[in-house]
């Protein structure tokens, strides 16, 4: 067929990133699952990323309150600042941002791990001696990715909310009891519920492009950046493109 | 005598260049060969072949009397747990300890999980190598050649049937050299292992080597036991032995 060059490679790269996608389930349920390597994995990717996440969250919620606030006060309507950042951090900002951040640490730290390991011939080496790299590397990372990302959300939003609090008190007196029961006053499950969901997908992307990037990298030194590097800039477009698509699915089931 | 590894006409490229042109070689129980050939001529690539990392273009490929080209996945499989293979560059797992690369190695090809037995066996191993003392470190903290001594220890530590050693010995000392190439020696006695050696330490290949094989631009181009290559006229041949 005559496809231009570039059509051609795009198309390759899919197949390859199916097929890698595909041989990541297989060995899913394979048997003989590294629980080791998958706990090791989710300590690594959730605990060690809990600082940047509480620090971005709360940052995050500060600041969007301190933006807010003169715009609503000019209507009157600073009493309802807490419940539109709570809605807002927890249905959108606060999935996207923490999976942002998971992005430029996780997928590019894992992306960077498989492909020196790459590089190194440790995965070859395991390989060889009968272990199955896939199983090993590749399940334990994606699989730990999925169930962490949802936790590092959830704990970036209540980040968002103290930091909230704290901006709200800036030029008001609110006690946490009123500033809390504002905030969730408006919160439902259908708020709370997609968002959730959501972020199990990023968690996935961000898990699956790492190792993809890592695994498949060339065996030239300076592949261990090039894959860290792409596998930032994938995940980042990932975690924008399956938000996209999340909002709209959300728009259509739940609130309508 | 059995054949364990068998090539015949094996062929490979890389684009358009020409790495493998014609590989003849036969294996046999408990034989030790040594391969020679200058750097970049395609040692390495053709132990790779060996355990169907890398597949040929052309010819025939028997490990243990299967084709290695058309094996499955479970086979495959099973072949690699009885072959040990020594990295060039070592391939230790660097986000483990010693204590754990040994591990690895146990528990996925033998299936070892007894953790006393796995000591045990990790102990042994290490003191054989001259390593005893290094056995929680990072192998980031290890010095090249320790690391060099740690991946055969890892390579053998699963008493393979065949060893496919790529350079064992470079960059150690002599001293250190002579003392690996002589555990070597000691183990294909001990275990009667087969293995491949691929070496540019003509004292490796004295003391290890059977049958010793000289490859040039993707042939063996001579081969003879080390005292007759020694005394051999070829000028290539020479070249080696000066
Ligand atoms: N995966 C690969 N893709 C493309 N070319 C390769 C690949 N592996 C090896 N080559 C090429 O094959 C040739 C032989 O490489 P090989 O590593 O077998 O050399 P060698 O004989 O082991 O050399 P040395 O003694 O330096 O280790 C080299 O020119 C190398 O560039
Ligand atoms: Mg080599």
């Amino acid at each position: 067929m005559n496809l231009s060059p570039s059509l051609n490679n795009f198309l390759e790269k899919t197949g390859e990133q199916a097929n890698f996608f595909t041989s990541f389930v297989r060995n899913i349920f394979k048997g003989g699952f590294e629980w080791n390597e998958f706990l090791r994995q989710c300590y690594v990717i959730g605990y060690k990323s809990l600082g940047i996440v509480a620090v971005t969250g709360f940052v995050l919620g500060f600041v969007f309150t301190l933006q807010s606030l003169p715009t609503l006060k000019e209507f009157g309507a600073q009493g309802y600042v807490p419940s539109m950042v709570c809605i807002s951090v927890i249905r959108e900002i606060g999935p996207v941002i923490t999976g942002l951040i998971c992005a430029g640490k996780i997928a590019s730290s894992i992306g960077a791990e498989l492909g020196s390991m790459n590089v190194t011939e440790q995965i070859d080496s395991m390989e060889i001696s009968g272990a199955n790299p896939v199983q090993y590397l590749v399940v334990t990372r994606i699989l730990a990715c999925t169930c962490m990302i949802p936790l590092l959300t959830l704990f970036a939003d209540a980040m968002s909310l103290a930091g909230g609090y704290i901006g709200v008190n800036t030029s008001t007196n609110m006690s946490m009891q009123l500033y809390f029961i504002k905030s969730v006053q408006t919160l439902y499950f259908s708020d709370f519920f997609p968002a959730v969901i959501k972020t199990i997908f990023f968690g996935l992307a961000i898990g699956f492009v790492g190792c993809y990037k890592g695994y498949t990298s060339n065996k030239g030194t300076e592949s261990v950046g090039l894959a860290a590097n792409s596998a930032v800039v994938a995940a980042s477009v990932w975690i924008i493109i399956l938000d996209a698509i999340a909002v709209q699915l959300t728009s259509v089931f739940v609130y309508n | 005598m059995e054949n364990v590894i068998e090539i015949k006409g094996v062929k490979k490229n890389f684009g358009e260049k020409t790495v493998l042109k014609n590989i003849n070689l036969t294996v046999t129980k408990g034989e030790n060969i040594v391969v020679l050939g200058k750097s970049g001529q395609g040692k390495s690539v053709m132990i790779k072949c060996i355990v169907g990392m890398i597949l040929p273009d052309e010819g025939s490929l028997k490990v243990f009397g299967d084709e290695v080209c058309s094996m499955s996945e479970d086979t495959l499989k099973a072949m690699r747990t009885r072959i040990g293979f020594l990295f060039q560059g070592g391939a230790l797992y660097d986000s483990m300890t010693v204590r754990e690369n040994l591990a690895f190695a146990l528990q996925r090809v033998l299936k070892i999980t007894d953790e006393n037995d796995i000591e045990n066996r990790s102990k042994e191993v290490l003191e054989a190598v001259g390593l005893s003392e290094v056995i929680d470190k990072m192998p980031s903290d290890l010095s090249g050649g320790m690391r060099k001594r740690m991946a055969l220890a890892r390579t053998l530590i699963v008493k393979p049937e065949v060893i496919l050693y790529d350079e064992p010995t470079t960059g150690l000392d002599t001293i250190t050299s002579k003392e690996i190439s002589q555990l070597m020696l000691e183990i294909h006695e001990k275990y009667k292992t087969s293995s491949i050696i691929i070496t540019h330490d003509m004292q490796c290949a004295r003391i290890t080597g059977g049958r010793v094989m000289v490859l040039n631009e993707g042939e063996f181009i001579a081969e003879g036991t080390y005292t007759e290559l020694e005394n051999c006229n070829d000028e290539f041949v020479k070249l080696f032995f000066k």
